[in-house]
């Protein structure tokens, strides 16, 4: 077969879409580009809003012998981007009860022990779109750091490219969430005014307010809304 | 005189109190002790493989960030940490190794060598010196017998042993200077049986054993590690009957002479007339 002749207009970039040339728009995003070039994406997408994770994939530069990885609806394509479809990134989440695991210790590497195989490479960190500091999240597990955990994975999408790239199969996005759920369970300071408000709230205080809101006319209800008090920024 | 210092792991966690001993006693000494903004895992176990460079990455990065700190050197207190550290400080020493690793972590500023990896003890000998730890001691242990368990990672190979492999006196000549008397016994270089405490508990109790037989024909009222495995396996693998000697990391003895921890209740009456609780 002839060699394919590309003619690249000035306001196109060429991505090669597993291993095949398109010819597509400059500015798109990853995602754009693949749906632009025919490719009906319905898996390995989400929100298109960069905070989902469900898009995350890979591709190559030329010239470069890097993998990158990113947020296919938040990257624009570069001329000679090799891209592919990535599906989701397996991995098994262990069963716990919240109400019984403690915020300390061993609890995170028990119930994940290959977070022990870490060799702190820092692929992890390598593939993070949010561009957390995956292996020290990984190393502050390992040594039971809760805290700091939930702390450096706060901004996680569980996209699963570093548990896609890990070569210690370390399912990263499952025990970053287990210890953002012990940090809210036990860590992080109760809201003692949220409580009392339930509690009034359940005693009746807003009963009757409530009450006469359900029954006031659209207009009044409008003109009320529009007049209501908001927090200054 | 400020300090760069590498915690390690079991600092963080199980061995908590051995590290607020060794801030303790270190600040009473004059150091500014300066914990690592960054640090990982230091490897625990030195990989033996010929062709096994993934596994040195991990301590590597580690001299990076001190490196990264300003640093030429940097104190470790887990006998561990001092030997997996300074074992692949070595490792990179060789060019071949370090360009390969500087290649490896192409998102890291290069490691350029030269990092000294020291462990507490030497610290306290060489620099601060027996002079000036004795001066600082405000409740000489007098009275104590303490036996110093080296096992193997201070001591072995020899390229990075603190003192001389076979007749070490480092920890004795500590031990000595706070006004203890040094246990010296035959097995106190000896291996713990280390890692096999998880696949052959047996060998580690028969290790144990003949570790504490050892101290205890010697007269030790306790002994002091660096290593957490090795008190792990001391107390955890002690078999039946064997003598029932306290374990304690090398900084909490330190602690005690400078006034810097409670001497604990059962070596209490070892204490020589006339020394304060």
């Amino acid at each position: 077969m002839d060699e394919v002749q590309v003619k690249v207009k000035p306001e196109t970039v060429t991505v090669y879409i597993m291993g095949q040339a398109y010819q597509v728009p400059a500015g798109l995003t990853i995602l754009k580009a693949l749906e632009y070039a025919g490719f009906r994406v319905v898996r390995g997408v989400g929100c298109r809003g960069g905070f989902c994770g469900a898009c995350a994939t890979v591709y190559r530069l030329p010239g470069d012998y890097r993998l990158y990885a990113d947020l296919a609806c938040q990257t624009t394509v570069k001329d000679g981007m090799y891209l592919a479809l990535l599906p989701a990134t397996p991995a098994e989440r262990r069963a716990y009860d919240l109400r019984k695991v403690k915020p300390a210790g061993d609890t995170l590497l028990a119930l994940y022990p290959e977070l022990a195989r870490c060799v702190a490479c820092n692929t992890c960190t390598k593939a993070c779109p949010q561009k957390l500091e995956v292996m020290d999240a990984a190393q502050a597990a390992l040594r039971g750091e809760v805290a700091r955990v939930a702390e450096l994975t706060f901004d996680c999408l569980s996209c699963g490219l570093c548990t896609m790239r890990c070569p210690a199969e370390i399912p990263h996005y499952h025990v970053w969430q287990l210890a953002r759920r012990l940090y809210g369970a036990y860590v992080a300071p109760r809201a003692h005014h949220l409580s009392r408000r339930v509690q009034e709230i359940q005693e009746g205080k807003c009963a009757a307010e409530l009450a006469r809101l359900v029954r006031l006319p659209k207009e009044e209800l409008r003109e009320l809304y529009k007049a209501r008090e908001i927090e200054p920024e | 005189m400020s300090l760069l210092y590498f915690p390690g792991c079991a600092l963080k966690d199980q061995a908590r109190d051995y590290e607020r001993a060794v801030l303790s006693v270190l600040a009473r000494l004059g150091y500014e002790v300066r914990e690592l903004p960054r640090w990982n895992c230091c490897g625990t176990v030195y990989s033996l493989a010929q062709d096994d460079l993934m596994r040195h990455v991990g301590p590597v990065r580690n001299l990076i960030r001190v490196q990264e700190a300003g640093g030429d050197r940097v104190l470790t207190v887990c006998a561990m940490c001092y030997h997996t550290l300074r074992r692949s400080a070595r490792f990179a020493e060789n060019p071949e190794n370090l360009r390969r690793l500087n290649a490896f972590m192409d998102e890291e500023e290069d490691y350029r060598g030269g990092v000294r990896v020291v462990h507490l003890a030497q610290l306290l000998l060489e620099e601060v010196g027996e002079e000036r730890l004795a001066q600082a001691v405000v409740r000489p242990l007098e009275g104590l017998r303490l036996g110093a368990y080296y096992g193997c990672t201070l001591l072995r190979p020899k390229e990075l042993a603190v003192d001389h492999p076979e007749r070490p006196e480092i920890l004795e000549r500590l031990i000595a200077a706070v006004g203890a008397e040094p246990a010296l016994f035959p097995e106190r270089v000896e291996c713990c049986g280390a890692y096999l405490t998880v696949t052959r508990p047996d060998i580690v109790r028969a290790r144990a054993g003949a570790v504490l037989v050892s101290a205890a024909r010697a007269g030790a009222h306790a002994l002091l590690t660096s290593c957490p495995l090795c008190k792990f396996n001391l107390e955890e693998r002690r078999p039946l009957g064997a003598p029932r000697i306290p374990i304690f990391y090398l900084g909490e003895a330190l602690a005690w002479a400078l006034g810097a921890a409670e001497i604990p209740k059962e070596l209490r009456p070892f204490l020589a007339a006339g020394v304060m609780p």
